[in-house]
């Protein structure tokens, strides 16, 4: 099952079985975003309470494959508490991480990739890279990401209305 | 009709037929198990759209030389046979189209708009496919139709308790003659004849159902027939309406172009006769040919066979996963295979579809993971999403023994 080992590391497994910052949070002043994945009714409900510039919480509900929860569990970790331009970077780099295979595949440019890449560090979510072998799945690890970067834009906009 | 006594399958035969059953997936035996979704072809499917091309190809209906008369008889004779199939007695009352959603989108654009307006009663089923869903809601949107929905029971039979106030009044019954999801087999010709003494017309969405047992249009006793090719053992992109020549003849074209006029000037046209009113444009000619091979394969073992044989698979398998995972496995759809086809939909209680879908894979075993498009009657199960197996001529015990082997794997993989 080399493969599947790859798709499904430990630490991937071990974010599906115990999801980091299950919960709700009271909206407003949070606020609520959701996605989801029309190919295998995966669903990503965000809560997210940005101040100052700084996402200062994050709660995160749903249901969805393992890939696709672990994804959602690895974000809530990995961007609560920094700033809203680190979670953007971070947007960006687990995009270009996951669109690395189908810009291989054509044949595109890969250094303006790197470049999202560069100065970010991934750590835990680099787990998330072995999806790339498996392109439906895609779709499942990067709808976390989606509907956090619908959530910084709704909560940018708000604050500038 | 079918006089031929019910044999039993000789499977191994009926494998080395399939071209594609021979290679392997991740070093394992292809065991392919989405025959509901689109089934195999065999090689008499491949020889004969492979033939139509190197010896006799030529757009149809259109030149007087040889290999156009031969393109064009090669195409009307697949029109005969299929109509055959289904126990239709006159050819014109097939309908080339793309699949059953065009088939079914036909009705909707052609028969429902010319005669139905706002108020008006379609009554559909919890147990249908989106494309018999879908082209309701836009004529709805656009016209002001009223669905109904025929409710199920917890075991996903239709609940047939209401069924005359839902009928009360309706212009319409368009139903799944089997469910792609759980592979209830509906009653079509008893709620057809509820629907006629209720003044409804019938459109049976026969896309699980053609493929897997006898099926007489008269004795459903219904009016419209859409099913596809690629389900039958036939090439993808082509399908068939069935429809009664009489309501043919009567409904407006359906798409304008060439081949479905008789006559055009700059001031109209004349719509050919039926059914090439309803054929604009150059069809899939090799694939029509290649749909004609399909049923002529199907006929040769016989549909009763073809019947016995996805009866005796199913439950089998139902017996083998129950044995192995109990209530670990939840399976839904009528007990026994019965009332069944040859589909069987399940959920562990801990692991996602896809996630279960995905470790089989890595054992050779194609299942189908997601709504299968049916997401109203996802709803009703209360799930997002069900791993789904599906039998074919092709699929034997030993098939449904990997099925069970490769799930425990998923289910030891995925352990808590
Ligand atoms: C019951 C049922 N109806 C309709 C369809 C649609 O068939 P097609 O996609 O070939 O038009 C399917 C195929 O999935 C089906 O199973």
């Amino acid at each position: 099952m080399s493969g599947l080992q790859d798709l499904y590391r430990e630490i991937i497994l071990d974010h599906y079985r115990a999801p980091r910052n299950r919960g709700e949070l009271p909206v407003p002043p949070a606020h609520l975003v959701e996605g989801f994945n029309p190919l295998c009714g995966d669903e990503v409900v965000l809560y997210l309470e940005v101040e100052d510039g700084v996402v200062t919480d994050v709660k995160t509900a749903g249901q969805g494959c393992s890939i696709s929860q672990a994804s959602t569990s690895m974000m809530s970790a990995a961007v609560k508490g920094k700033p809203v331009d680190d979670a953007r970077a971070l947007i960006r780099a687990f995009k270009a991480l996951m669109s690395i295979h189908e810009s291989k595949l054509e044949g595109a440019e890969e250094t303006d990739l790197s470049a999202d890449l560069e100065g970010v560090r991934l750590g835990d979510l680099e787990a998330l890279q072995g999806v790339v072998k498996f392109p439906v799945r895609i779709k499942c690890a990067t709808l976390a990401w989606n509907v956090l970067q619908q959530g910084l834009d709704e909560t940018a906009a708000e604050s500038e209305a | 009709m079918m006089s031929a006594t019910t044999s039993t399958l000789d499977v191994a035969r009926i494998q080395a037929d399939f071209p594609i059953l021979a290679r392997t997936v991740n070093g394992k035996r292809l065991v392919y198990l989405d025959s509901a979704s689109s089934a195999q072809k065999p090689e008499a499917v491949l020889a004969a759209m492979d033939r139509i091309y190197r010896e006799s190809y030529a757009n149809v209906h259109r030149g007087v030389y040889t290999i156009a008369e031969e393109a064009t008889a090669a195409f009307e004779a697949a029109r005969t046979k299929v109509a055959r199939f289904i126990g239709a007695t006159d050819s014109r009352e097939i309908v080339f189209t793309r699949n059953a959603t065009e088939a079914i989108n036909l009705v909707a654009y052609s028969w429902a708009r010319a005669n139905l307006r706002e108020g008006d009663v379609i009554v559909l089923s919890h147990l249908e496919h989106h494309a018999n869903v879908v082209p309701w809601h836009i004529l709805r949107q656009e016209r002001g139709v009223e669905i109904r929905w025929i409710p199920i029971t917890a075991d996903q039979r239709l609940d047939l308790d209401g069924l005359d106030d839902l009928l009360d009044g309706a212009k319409l019954l368009a139903i799944t003659a089997m469910s792609n999801v759980t592979g209830t087999i509906v009653d079509v010709a008893g709620l057809a004849a509820r629907a006629r003494a209720a003044g409804a017309h019938v459109l049976v969405d026969g896309c699980q159902a053609v493929p897997q047992m006898p099926v007489d249009v008269h004795a459903w006793d219904a009016d419209f027939v859409a099913f596809s090719s690629h389900k039958l053992l036939g090439p993808a992109g082509i399908g068939a309406l069935w429809a009664r020549a009489e309501l043919l003849e009567a409904m407006p074209p359906f798409m304008g172009g060439g081949e479905m006029i008789r006559d055009v000037t700059t001031e109209g046209f004349l719509p050919n006769d039926i059914p090439w009113k309803f054929e604009a444009g150059t069809p899939a000619i090799a694939e029509a040919v290649g749909m004609g091979a399909a049923v002529d394969y199907l006929q040769a073992i016989g549909m009763d066979t073809v019947r016995a044989h996805e009866r005796a698979l199913t439950q089998y398998a139902l017996d083998a996963l129950a044995d192995r995972f109990g209530d670990r496995l939840t399976v839904y759809g009528p007990a026994g295979a019965d009332d069944r086809g040859g589909v069987i939909s399940f959920l562990f209680d801990e692991i996602h579809a896809h996630d279960v879908s995905q470790v089989v894979d890595e054992e050779g075993v194609c299942v189908r993971a997601g709504h299968h498009c049916a997401k109203p009657l996802m709803r009703q199960l209360g799930v997002p999403a069900t791993t789904r197996a599906s039998f074919g001529v092709y699929n034997d015990r030993a098939d449904a023994d990997a099925l069970v082997e490769a799930l425990a794997k998923a289910e030891a993989f995925f352990a808590i």
